[in-house]
């Protein structure tokens, strides 16, 4: 127990050295990167956690597609950000008071592990029980998922479903509309 | 007293984590780095769901035959699944939306966007107020 | 990228086992980590990695964009299907214990459809997201 403890804290802490680097790093190359391996250590924490169907997922969509989906964006933008012209410290310090009231809050969280904290006795039992008896199948995951919350999935599939076809949308190229936008606004113009 | 000690700091750092997002987020100007800030905030949230349904000495949600397993809580795994793959999807949105920003104002930093929209909203009243003038004669 | 012998052998002996794997995944998502999300994402991941090696043209030959937009629909239109279905055999919307002989059947089948339709929707949507923003051209550009 001690040393899951001491392999949990050893993941976080790399996160964190991640998320400071993210914070410094200018090159946009960079923090596509960083924001990869961000997300892989973040599935090897949660297999760490007993959460196998969520790390899968996690590899495969944050290191996998997202990562894709950043470097096929990152060609048409520039390569560095610029320094700010405006002060920082406001939002510094916003984010400075918001973390010291949750890290204050975080004292009121129950230990971690506990078998008898509140969230384990309402209804996890119940489906545990029944992905055993009344579904038959061993992946309790998929059995809430598709079974006990299937419309929160159905939901979930229209929500992909509209987020690409709103961006086939956006990125949809048409040339003719642009040259007749233009031609339309020269005549404004001139007239 | 060490084991709740090192279980602090996991939920410290997943907190200092949201706050690095959230600075990104609020702080920069640069459109791709609030992306990139709304995502580690993201996944930070969910690990901090998943070590909530963490049980000691359990095991994943998996039924094998062995009488006695305790099984690690898998209702926060199903809500962080379905947050996953939608935080994908908005993520590639919001990119969509910067690549056609850039396109159009040829670039993605907050204060040049602003900038010339000042602009060009100022052109918009002068064109205005000349073609109702015109129309006034 | 399609001269370098490397990558495009590695991607020719590579392409079939990724939707192999991609498909087992699918389909024993009952039985141990796995279901549609995951499936959908690994199965999308060959054409798009088929696609970055060997050019864009030759990835929209393989995979019409069509294709893609019908079989986007048809995912979604699987999982609103088993839930009609279930009202049309007397129950609520998604419950799946009629659609078998017995109860534990009919969730068998329900679940089975129900995941082969969202990894349908979640693997082409993969792949379209990657063919709009490889596609994008500067808007004004006379090409």
């Amino acid at each position: 127990m001690i040393s899951e403890l001491i392999i949990n804290a050893f993941l976080v802490s790399i996160m964190l050295g991640i998320g400071i680097a993210l914070l410094k790093s200018r090159s946009v190359i960079y923090t596509v990167l960083l924001t990869s391996a961000y997300s892989l250590v973040a599935a090897l924490m949660f297999i760490s956690l007993d959460a196998v169907d969520v790390a899968f997922t996690e590899a495969s969509v944050g290191a996998g597609i997202s990562t894709i989906l950043f470097l096929a964006a990152m060609a048409f933008l520039p390569r560095e950000e610029e320094k700010n012209v405006t002060s920082q410290v406001f939002p510094a310090i916003v984010c400075l008071v918001l973390g010291g009231i949750l890290i204050w809050c975080s004292y009121d969280l129950p230990q971690i592990g506990l078998a008898s904290s509140p969230i384990h006795q309402h209804i996890a039992p119940e489906y545990i029980a029944g992905s055993r008896n009344d579904i038959g199948i061993p992946n309790i995951v998929t059995s809430v998922l598709a079974s006990y919350r299937g419309y929160d999935t159905f939901g979930e599939t229209i929500v992909v479903f509209t987020a690409g076809i709103a961006v086939l949308a956006i990125l949809k190229n048409n040339k003719k509309e642009v040259k007749k936008l233009k031609s339309k606004k020269k005549v404004l113009d001139n007239g | 007293m060490i084991s709740s000690s090192l279980g602090v700091w996991n939920y410290w750092v997943v907190f200092l984590l949201m706050m690095i997002g959230l600075f990104l987020v609020i702080g920069r100007k640069n459109l791709l780095k609030k992306i990139v800030g709304l995502t580690i905030f993201q996944t930070s949230v969910f690990l901090l769901y998943i070590t909530f349904g963490k049980i000691q000495g359990g095991t994943a949600p998996i039924l094998n035959n062995i009488n006695d397993t305790i099984y690690s809580n898998p209702l926060p795994h199903v809500l962080i699944l379905t947050a996953i793959v939608v935080g994908v999807a908005t993520t590639a949105l919001g990119l969509s939306l910067v690549l056609r920003i850039n396109s159009e104002y040829g670039s993605i930093e907050e204060d040049d966007i602003s900038a010339q929209d000042l602009v060009d909203y100022h052109e918009l009243i002068e064109t205005n107020k000349n073609v109702s003038a015109k129309f006034k004669k | 990228m399609d001269k370098n012998p490397i990558l495009r052998i590695a991607t020719k002996i590579l392409f079939a086992p990724i939707i192999l794997f991609g498909l087992y995944v699918q389909f024993h998502g009952d039985f141990g980590p796995g279901g549609g999300f995951q499936a959908g994402v690994i199965f999308a991941s060959a054409f798009i990695l088929y696609a970055i090696v060997f050019g864009l043209e030759k990835g929209k030959e393989l995979f019409p964009l069509n294709i893609n937009l019908f079989l986007l629909a048809l995912g979604g239109i699987l999982y609103g299907g088993v839930g009609i279905a279930s009202m049309l055999l007397g129950e609520e919307f998604l419950s799946y214990n009629v659609l078998g002989t017995s109860n534990q059947a009919g969730q068998h089948i329900g679940i089975l459809l129900v995941e082969f339709g969202v990894g349908l929707t979640v693997s082409n949507v993969m792949i379209a997201l990657f063919y709009a923003f490889a596609d994008f051209k500067r808007s004004g550009e006379t090409k």
